[in-house]
């Protein structure tokens, strides 16, 4: 089976979810008549990224009677999409999420787990984190979703592909940073390696959609990607651009590639629930010392 | 390799970015940079330029009786060759009477006159001209504090505040900024013969070298002197450097009430565009 993927490397309002929506609905046709299956935005694609106070007024519930998905949902109908937004749970708590819709419907929602707080991110000052992680069944085979900080911790892509996901689809916000004589920033070939990592030891499609533009001082530097389950780069959107960049991904190469590479089939996963076990069960030291 | 090398293409392509993002989100496709004819307002200039086009970018001389013609001349390549607007306004009409009011004036309080007037005629041509004032601090000095306060460094948006001195240079270098600019030795312009290595008593090169340890590399400065810097250089830079954070801020208000700004009232300048 094929499918064909876009990545929709957009610059945000920040804050103006009605312009971003805007946005979304221009692509999102551009993107059919191209043919797209599943066009993926970035991180908080539909409120911006640094949004301090702002997180309360721009979030939103991701059901049909809301202004802002309805006409997302439904788009849906006829393009799966992911997209990025502030969600509001029932308790008034404030997450940065993720949601992929499809057939009109919402058919998952992922809350972002790690909220990067140091250096000059401040995101557990603003936003609750999610607590949970699962792959999702779509009309392209089983697939999971994180958001840019969650795939800088390796658990999260492990227990995504340890639960079926065989696409892995990560959206991001990432401000450039590190300039020395390298024809991209340091920010950018470190994604670039850890995605890699992922397709290649996971033997998994790696779908990485990432924004542009700036906020105050931070430039987001794009590079949206995919890998196929060999590591290899299928396509590279431009850096620092807007850009709509479409492939066409064929889901029979995890026959291939994993025939060649049994990793998924080796993967001895109750050594590593029982070593687990055992380490956290040392004390209250969560990495062993 | 040189850790403070830079890939010159690729920065002029954010810095240039950000240059025409920050402006026209707000509606400008206008800017305004002082010239001195130094290095980096220089590169503050022709980064406008590439950004924005040189006829959305004035450039304004503003001498002082004493400034030299050289650094007159130097502006005015730099004008040559972006093709951006200009304008010449001297200043010595409007600085010398404040200074002529106190005989015993020390020469730092009267270059502080001058680079505050600067700034005066600046955001007036700011607003003449419908451009925002594009900043020229780069990161040594800003670190160093080796400006004046609401002078030379006040602007809209600064594009070269993350380039260390040596990285304004490579990339005044692959830019096309004039190489009598680039070559010449940095100089505040206050009085004749003044360079800033002489007032400072480091070289930039030295201290670009030990900023990037301590600020980028976080070292701390006995780490420093292991690495081959003098105590005496660490240690005075050290402390230039946390004397001076107060020209790095917004000034802080005192907090009584529940929601204050600068504390619990927080929103990017960007917000809503």
């Amino acid at each position: 089976m094929k499918c064909k993927l876009g990545l929709a490397q957009i610059n945000t309002k920040l804050g103006d979810v009605q312009a971003n929506l805007e946005k979304h609905l221009r692509l999102i046709k551009e993107a059919r008549n191209q043919g797209v299956d599943l066009l993926v935005f970035p991180e908080l694609s539909l409120t911006g990224y640094v949004l301090q106070d702002l997180a309360a007024t721009v979030s939103i519930k991701p059901e049909s009677g809301d202004p802002i998905f309805g006409p997302l949902l439904a788009a849906s109908c006829n393009i799966d999409l992911v997209v990025g937004f502030v969600l509001e749970d029932e308790r008034n708590r404030f997450y940065i999420a993720g949601a992929y819709l499809s057939g009109g419907v919402v058919v998952h929602v992922h809350k972002k787990i790690y909220l990067p707080t140091y250096g000059l991110f401040d995101e557990s000052r603003f936003f609750a984190w999610g607590d949970e992680v699962r792959a999702f069944d779509t009309r392209f085979g089983r697939v999971g979703l994180l958001i840019c900080e969650d795939f800088w911790h390796a658990s999260l892509p492990y227990l995504l592909w340890q639960d079926g996901a065989d696409v892995l689809l990560f959206t991001s916000a990432s401000p450039g940073r590190g300039l020395n004589d390298e024809n991209q920033l340091e920010s950018a070939r470190w994604v670039d390696h850890i995605n890699r990592g992922y397709a290649s030891l996971f033997t998994t499609f790696v779908v990485h959609s990432n924004r542009v533009g700036y906020e105050d001082g931070l430039n987001f530097w794009g590079g949206s990607m995919v890998y196929d389950p060999n590591g290899s780069v299928l396509v590279r959107a431009p850096q620092h651009e807007e850009a709509l960049t479409v492939s066409e991904i064929d889901l029979n190469q995890l026959h291939r590639t994993r025939t060649r590479l049994p990793l998924l089939r080796d993967e001895r996963t109750a050594l590593v629930q029982r070593e687990l076990t055992r380490i956290l069960s040392q004390g209250t030291r969560p990495a062993g010392r | 390799m040189n850790p403070l090398s830079i890939n010159t293409d690729l920065a002029k392509k954010i810095l240039t970015g950000f240059i025409h993002s920050e402006l026209t989100r707000v509606g400008f496709t206008k800017a305004v940079v002082g010239l001195s004819g130094g290095i980096d307002s220089a590169l503050s200039c022709v980064l406008a330029a590439e950004a924005l086009g040189p006829e959305n970018v004035l450039a304004v001389r503003m001498p002082y009786r004493l400034s030299s013609q050289d650094s007159l001349d130097d502006a005015q390549r730099v004008i040559d060759v972006t093709g951006v607007q200009s304008l010449t306004i001297e200043i010595t009409d409007m600085v010398d009477p404040l200074i002529n009011r106190f005989p015993e004036m020390d020469r730092l309080r009267q270059g502080n006159i001058m680079a505050r007037t600067r700034m005066v005629v600046l955001f007036d041509q700011s607003a003449a001209f419908q451009g925002l004032v594009i900043g020229t601090s780069n990161k040594t000095e800003i670190l160093l504090g080796y400006s004046t306060w609401y002078g030379d460094s006040a602007c809209a948006i600064n594009p070269i505040g993350d380039l260390y001195k040596a990285q304004v240079r490579q990339l005044s270098r692959a830019i096309g900024v004039p190489h009598e600019v680039i070559d010449k030795p940095p100089s505040a312009d206050l009085w004749a013969g003044q360079t800033d290595e002489d007032e400072l008593g480091f070289t930039y090169e030295a201290v670009d070298q030990l900023l990037y340890l301590l600020v980028d590399e976080r070292y701390t400065a006995e780490e420093c002197v292991e690495a081959g810097f003098s105590v005496d250089f660490v240690n005075s830079v050290v402390n230039r450097i946390r004397r001076n954070q107060f020209k790095r801020i917004m000034p802080p208000i005192c907090k009584i009430s529940n929601r204050t700004i600068g504390y619990d009232f927080l929103y990017l300048r960007d917000w809503g565009t």
